[in-house]
């Protein structure tokens, strides 16, 4: 499985890319693997601000349904409108074409708190 | 956790294993949409050994079958295979299950995994004429083999004539040089096909020749999940999900199989059942298709529309042929009206659906 080194994790497996107070966020690899073919995603928080560890959606895959948390405190500021028609890019693209929401941080220092790719890969390994 | 036979292979295959009904299964190999697809536009091959079969035999087997099925055990001619049920004295369902009728005074029943001991026991309280009872579950294998392209992968592997096999009926022949083995023109996806009984110790040679003989067909070794997206887009029932012993098979839509007449079907439960009729049914297993977005789950509320509980989703998924999310549930007497809207409530949110006719998939 594929954990790029650039990234954070968390142990609800969920992957966030930092740039500058703003940060994207999708779910891993992993998450997908485990959530088989994913058939929506439901993100009704668009303008929310949300602490680190609150629901901000959910997806639905075939077989099951999983939260979405926040990997970090903040303003969820976009939503990925690709996913209303091709929910599966989280399945075939989970760190591009696949991300989930953006995010504009109100406690970057969070970030501190984080997995990196090799913590996480050891978590589910 | 017991394994199947095959265990090994599925790993091998890189599927997903989970533990179903105490047993190691396949989940998913490639993808629920992708198996699904499979069995719905070529084949797709179930290894679904965690299935109970029991083997009941003596001049009282016919009798002993009767007293415990809710259909008429003797209307099978020896070859057919009947769907039933095992109801409780309240009128609600220990299982569903098949009646084999092998030959005169021979019987296979086969099981949902879940309740072998439950129905083992149930049965051996009713069996006061001594007939021969044995639970073979753990010596059988069962795959199915489903899908429009089954009989051209099955054909060629057995000397069997499957193209004249009616649906319902069942053989015993040589598959893959394997003897006696036991086909059967039946399944539990409306995609067509065979379900394959014969001992464990044959059950790599099995699978091996079927998986060889469908690679130009396309065949595709397919988990439980879109077993189950399967059989939900034909509407039959799942033991645990949409009947269990608390439903009874009138509400549930099983009265086809349940056979009131008076006469030599005086069957446990009946009494009980026929009491729920008379009286009238307070609540019906409806199938619904969600207008709204997002995706019906077992236990999820269902609403009217002035918020009123009315029911319960029993089964729900997104359908991948249908493609849209449908389910069943139980919904009071009096919402249950082909067309109506009804509310499934999804996260504390109503989202409107249609009751529908079943199937949902028409091939």
């Amino acid at each position: 499985m594929n954990f790029p080194a650039d990234l954070k994790y968390t142990k609800d497996h969920e992957w966030i890319r930092v740039t500058g107070d703003t940060a994207t966020v999708g779910i891993t690899d992993f998450a997908q693997r485990e959530l088989g073919d994913i058939v929506y995603v439901e993100i009704e928080t668009e303008g929310e601000d949300l602490a680190s560890g609150d629901t901000f959606g959910t997806v639905e895959a075939v077989k099951t349904v999983a939260d979405l948390y926040m990997p970090i405190s903040g303003q969820v500021s976009e939503i990925n409108p690709d996913l209303e028609e091709n929910p599966d890019l989280v399945n075939t693209d989970p760190y591009g074409k696949g991300w989930m929401a953006k995010i504009i941080l109100s406690r970057p220092a969070e970030v501190g708190d984080l997995m990196d790719a090799d913590a996480y890969a050891a978590l589910v390994g | 956790m017991k394994q199947t036979p095959l265990t090994e292979k599925h790993r091998q295959l890189g599927a997903k294993m989970a533990e179903f009904a105490g047993y190691e299964m396949p989940i998913v190999y490639t993808g629920i949409n992708d198996e699904h697809q499979a069995v719905r536009e070529a084949v797709g091959l179930f290894d679904v050994s965690h299935m109970g079969e029991f083997i009941l035999k003596g001049p009282n087997a016919a009798d002993l079958i009767q007293r415990v099925t809710s259909n008429d055990v003797y209307k099978l001619q020896p070859g057919q295979a009947q769907y039933s049920c095992l109801p409780n004295a309240e009128g609600g369902i220990v299982d569903d299950l098949l009646v084999y009728y092998l030959e005169d005074g021979n019987y296979m029943l086969v099981v949902n995994a879940s309740n072998i001991q439950k129905d083992w026991d149930w049965i051996q309280k009713h069996n006061t004429q001594q007939v021969e009872c044995y639970e073979v579950s753990d010596q059988t294998s069962l795959l199915a083999l489903q899908g429009p392209k089954a009989l051209e992968v099955l054909q060629p592997l057995t000397d069997l004539n499957l193209q004249d096999m009616a649906y319902y009926t069942f053989a015993k022949g040589k598959v893959a040089g394997v003897p006696q083995v036991l086909v059967s023109n039946t399944g539990y996806t409306g995609s067509g096909g065979f379900e394959i009984y014969f001992y464990n110790k044959d059950a790599a040679t099995i699978w091996d020749a079927l998986m060889k003989s469908g690679a130009a067909h396309g065949i595709k070794p397919c988990g439980l999940a879109a077993r189950d997206t399967l059989r939900l887009e034909m509407g039959f029932c799942l033991y645990g999900n949409d009947i269990d012993d608390t439903t009874s098979p009138l509400e549930a839509g099983l009265g086809w199989i349940t056979k009131l007449q008076a006469g030599n079907n005086l069957f446990t439960g009946r009494e009980a059942i026929l009491a729920l009729k008379a009286k009238g049914l307070s609540r019906r297993l409806v199938a619904f298709e969600l207008l709204d977005r997002g995706v019906p789950r077992h236990d999820y509320p269902i609403a009217d529309a002035q918020g009123t509980i009315i029911g319960k989703v029993t089964s729900g998924t997104m359908g991948p042929s249908v493609g849209k999310a449908i389910g069943m549930g139980y919904v009071d007497q009096g919402h249950t009206a082909e067309g109506s809207t009804i509310y499934v409530m999804v996260r504390n949110k109503p989202l409107a659906a249609q009751i529908v006719k079943l199937p949902f998939y028409k091939a």
